[in-house]
């Protein structure tokens, strides 16, 4: 797209919430899996 | 007498020396944090180019935009799985410990790019097809290789000894492995809604330049993410079954 500014990008031509929710949610689960391993190693690395 | 198992040439780097375990962790250690810088780098390049970039598309408008994260998922959502069936078979035929850890820790990221491919599918299929879900080939087949997956992760969660479980998992691995030409080809045998392929081994993409970049770097982006995901946890299923091997207590003492 030409740069016009921060609000058409934040727009998606008006599909803001399919575009920005399908980059969110991918962002939100690769967040969730960093997590989960990050805590599994913590246990991991317990002393038995 | 002393036999040495490891008497080869030093220049010459043995690979299958990491298929120990105890050579295959400190690996891990080495590669993870290169992985992770290689994959935000591409991930910064891919969505400057997918985003601000690329032109908007003529008929979705910047709906299409969704593509710079569907399709490299959904791409990776099959190729991890067949790298789970390749790993799963190794680990059936020779017997190695590592192959079976290696499917397993496969698995959870598999799934998750698959359940991305179907979420960023869903959230672009409403406004360009009206429809959140609908029965075509393509999105029943993937939603087969989901259940695919958690299936594998059930059934070793279910098994308590681990090498029954990582045989168990193997054969679920290798017979589901059909399903991943069925959805490559889907779009090809049955005509239904899903768009067909921009891109393909035989033909000329046929798409925008920028647009074809975009993809190319956001899938390498997710490739690199989802190999440092997949290291971090077949490093932590190591620990986790041979924490009582002496390795893995100097591994850990030498550590802290």
């Amino acid at each position: 797209m030409t740069w016009h500014g921060w609000s058409d990008l934040i727009a998606m031509g008006g599909y803001a919430r399919y575009v920005w929710g399908s980059f969110g949610a991918a962002a939100l689960a690769l967040v969730i899996e960093q997590l989960s391993l990050r805590a599994r190693r913590r246990a991991a690395e317990q002393r038995p | 007498m002393q036999i040495s198992l490891t008497n080869h040439s030093p220049r010459t780097i043995h690979w299958l020396r990491y298929a120990a375990p105890q050579a295959f962790v400190p690996l891990a250690d080495r590669l993870i944090p290169w992985l992770f810088s290689v994959a935000a780098l591409l991930v910064i390049a891919g969505l400057y180019i997918g985003l601000l970039r690329a032109p908007t598309d003529f008929q979705q408008g910047d709906a299409y935009r969704i593509i710079f994260i569907h399709v490299p998922a959904a791409w990776l959502s099959m190729v991890i799985y067949v790298v789970m069936a390749f790993w799963s078979g190794v680990g059936l035929v020779l017997n190695t410990r590592l192959s079976a850890m290696m499917a397993s820790a496969l698995a959870p990221t598999g799934a998750l790019f698959t359940f991305l491919a179907l979420l960023t599918g869903a959230l672009w299929g409403k406004p360009t097809w009206g429809a959140w879900w609908v029965w075509d080939a393509r999105l029943t087949s993937e939603l087969i290789l989901l259940f695919l997956y958690i299936g594998f992760m059930a059934l070793q969660a279910a098994i308590a000894d681990p090498r029954r479980a990582d045989r168990a998992g193997a054969v679920v691995a290798l017979v589901g492995v059909v399903n991943v030409p069925v959805i490559y080809f889907s779009v090809q045998w049955w005509n239904t809604l899903h768009q067909g392929s921009s891109v393909s081994l035989r033909s000329a993409p046929t798409m925008a330049t920028l647009m074809l970049q975009g993809m190319l770097i956001m899938t390498l982006a997710l490739w690199a993410y989802a190999a440092g995901a997949v290291l971090q946890r077949l490093r932590a299923i190591v620990l986790e079954r041979e924490r009582h091997a002496d390795w893995v207590q100097h591994y850990l003492g030498a550590r802290v």
